[in-house]
């Protein structure tokens, strides 16, 4: 950055680059337009301001929320006015789903022509109302400053979320004194628990947890986001309390370790369904009982004290009623609870049964599918795939069927490792989010795992892969077929099926090679390994085309609107 | 039990912050019965803006909303997130003064004059419009008051009704 000199009267667009600098932003993601163009015009003088040029809005968006899941910075986004802007809006939203930390830039045509329908405007700001931790609208280039300041505050502290900054296009021309914003307008955003009354729960829940004879721990994004995974595992090894992770909350405790009863939900393992259905101790931790954890509610954990963990007041008790409710930083009441507990619990119940009763369903009821030698299983990819990277990769999902074998067979080690769309479930999620992925990894692999539909729903990245070299390793699971879709019409709607066929989908490796990227096609767990091996190799983006059997089903399976217990195993479980 | 809970909340006076509440209610499915707001004459004193001279103002909103014992706390939560929002206080369970204007215009036919007067002085309400044939009535009261004075009023031709909805206070 250049040196300013006090007198020195900048531009709107110059303080934006400069704060985003001070920020530590190292890239943002963003596409141009009408009213940002001083802003594009203010990178020439800087040149440390890094901007990739993504080809949709929407890909800007996810590339940033992938950014930001895998390294735990803030992600930055940038747009024009209009429609620039609400392509953003998906984007928006599945990070406000996820608490995702992203700072949103936008800009709006002239102030004075606000309010006016004047060329792509839209008003933003009330757009995105709903799906924003906050948002602003700057009106004077005076408070430009404070504003990014306050908008990357809100963003990255407490329960973290998106933050929408709405600039008109003559506060990003005009010209003021830059003055480094000391002092914020923001109230403190999570206000802490009084100390005494956490002490009294944390004192409770350990009791609680001396008396229980059936405890399980359940694990959500909460413990990745607080970077809580070091502390939850010593709580683990200490308490002997075993672990279900949420889909969010993979690789927040080690898929490897003995405890780990897999995810649990609608797509969940069988052990960790019935740890959820028959413990009498609920312990979850960072996860905010989402339906398709719960399902319907009067089956989930029906036996059970509840203690949740989590810092927004707001969830807790929102869906389930908690008897002990922690309110703050899992790292840190966990850090609190291991200080307390010490190396030994002191248990009054004996849990061993328990214990083994559900490591006895996780050893014979594991998540399988039937192998086939002819005929290549999705399954198989993604086992192929964890077994070769060591379960050490970055991997990006779509949303679907593909979704959740990832989350089911990739074995996650450690926390950012799986970025997927949980809340919102947003298709077109999985490629882009890869490129943000890679941009902050770059030493890491990353993988991005998507369906044929979901891959040309930001097909268009590729040229962002391409042009720069960014070697995110693009898997295509092809089954010509909206999987998910299907699996529902055909065991709930009594194959009822309707506009699930993708006939018509591109030749996925022509579509690659035509963008510039290396690409090839497996349609045999033979070839499958060949081009894996392959695609490991090649130092640039690589897609494989993995033409996959089109009748398989995610199992097991809890039909929405049913209890947990009415989860069906699919035939080939035992 | 659903009953009727009255909500106090502080706000920074920005631009939006009205829409910030009351979207909060409609997407959540909160049912709201009213929602008023004006200045509080308090300033939120405790940080100043950087490069804008002055304090920050701060309105009060009384929302009336209707739910249970858990759905009322979980809109304090929700309520509590909003940036704009300073502080959120649950008045229902305390001591609280709770008031609404009520306006109504009557058709005013002369034989009833008399009896309609009486009724505006029972109910220590007032005449602040009259005209050739209407005139308009001010009352202030909680809700139950002036839904039982609405009641009263029915027989001698209501025109418009006008209600500001409750705004609250505690005691003391």
């Amino acid at each position: 950055m250049k040196e300013l000199k006090k007198e020195d009267r900048v531009t709107g667009s110059e303080i934006l680059l400069r704060m985003l600098l001070l920020e530590g932003v190292e890239c943002v993601f963003g596409y141009p337009g009408g009213a940002v163009l001083y802003i594009y015009d203010a990178m020439h003088d800087n040149p440390d301001f890094r901007h990739l040029l993504t080809r949709h809005e929407q890909g800007a968006i996810h590339a940033a929320d992938g950014y930001a899941r895998s390294t735990g910075k803030i992600g930055v986004c940038l747009a024009t006015s209009g429609p620039g802007a609400t392509n953003l809006v998906t984007g928006i939203a599945t990070a406000h789903m996820d608490s995702v930390p992203l700072v949103i830039v936008t800009g709006n045509v002239p102030s004075d022509l606000i309010g006016t329908d004047s060329f792509q405007e839209a008003d933003i700001v009330g757009i995105t109302q709903p799906i924003t931790k906050h948002n602003f609208f700057v009106r004077r280039v005076e408070d430009l400053a404070r504003t990014i300041r306050e908008a990357f505050q809100i963003a990255g502290t407490g329960r973290k979320g998106p933050v929408l900054i709405d600039i008109p296009k003559d506060v990003s021309a005009a010209l003021t004194k830059f003055v480094y914003p000391e002092r914020l307008r923001l109230r403190k955003i999570t206000p802490s628990e009084p100390a005494d009354e956490l002490s009294t729960q944390m004192v409770r829940l350990i009791e609680a947890i001396r008396a229980s004879e059936r405890p399980v721990l359940l694990a959500g994004g909460g413990v990745v986001y607080s970077e809580a995974a070091d502390e939850l595992d010593e709580f683990v090894r200490v308490t002997g309390i075993p672990v279900v992770t949420t889909l969010l909350g993979l690789g927040g405790y080690s898929s490897e370790s003995e405890l780990w009863l897999g995810m649990g939900g609608m797509h969940g393992a069988y052990a960790a369904n019935e740890a959820l259905i028959r413990c009498d101790l609920l312990i979850s931790v960072g996860a905010r009982f989402d339906d398709r954890v719960t399902m319907r509610l009067d089956g989930f954990a029906p036996n059970a004290l509840i203690a949740h963990i989590d810092i927004d007041a707001a969830e807790i008790g929102k869906l389930v009623p908690t008897v002990l409710p922690l309110r703050g930083d899992a790292k840190e009441i966990l850090a609190d609870l291991n200080r307390r507990i010490g190396s030994e619990l002191h248990r009054t119940a004996d849990v061993r049964d328990w214990i083994d009763l559900l490591l006895r369903y996780k050893r014979e009821i594991p998540l399988s599918y039937e192998h086939s030698a002819s005929m290549l299983k999705p399954q198989y990819v993604i086992e192929m795939i964890s077994r070769t990277t060591a379960g050490e990769a970055i991997v990006t999902t779509d949303v679907g069927q593909h979704q959740m074998w990832t989350a089911q067979f990739y074995r996650f080690k450690r926390p950012r490792s799986l970025i997927t769309s949980g809340g919102l479930g947003t298709m077109g999620f999985g490629f882009p989010s890869a490129i943000g992925a890679q941009i902050g990894n770059p030493d890491r692999i990353v993988v991005s795992i998507n369906g044929d539909g979901g891959m040309q729903m930001c097909a268009q990245e590729l040229a962002v892969c391409a042009i720069n070299r960014i070697p995110v390793k693009i898997v295509v699971l092809n089954n010509g077929t909206l999987g998910m879709i299907k699996q529902w019409q055909e065991l709930i709607y009594d194959r009822r099926y309707s506009h699930i066929d993708l006939d018509g989908s591109p030749d996925f490796v022509k579509l690659a090679e035509a963008y510039g990227v290396a690409a090839g096609r497996a349609t045999s767990n033979e070839e499958a390994e060949s081009e894996w091996q392959k695609a490991l190799a090649e130092p640039g983006p690589y897609l494989i085309d993995f033409v996959v059997s089109r009748d398989e089903l995610v199992y097991p399976m809890v039909p929405q609107g049913a209890k947990l217990q009415d989860m069906i195993l699919g035939r080939e479980c035992p | 039990m659903t009953d009727r809970h009255a909500i106090s909340v502080l706000v920074r006076n920005d631009p939006g912050v009205l829409q910030r509440v009351s979207g909060l209610f409609s997407r959540r499915g909160y049912n709201i019965d009213s929602i008023s707001v004006g200045d509080s004459g308090q300033e939120h004193l405790s940080r100043m803006t950087v490069g804008a001279p002055g304090q920050e103002h701060l309105s009060r909103m009384t929302v009336v909303a209707r739910g249970d014992e858990p759905q009322i706390r979980q809109i304090c939560s929700q309520l509590g997130k909003l940036l704009d929002v300073v502080k959120v206080e649950p008045l229902s369970g305390k001591p609280t003064i709770e008031r609404e204007l009520l306006l109504v215009k009557l058709t005013a036919e002369p034989e009833k004059k008399a009896e309609l007067l009486s009724l505006i002085e029972t109910f220590r309400s007032s005449i602040v419009d009259v005209a050739p044939r209407t005139l308009i009535v001010q009352a202030v009261g909680d809700r139950d008051k002036n839904d039982a004075f609405l009641r009263l009023l029915r027989p001698y031709g209501i025109l418009e009704i006008a209600r500001t909805g409750e705004t609250a206070m505690l005691r003391g």
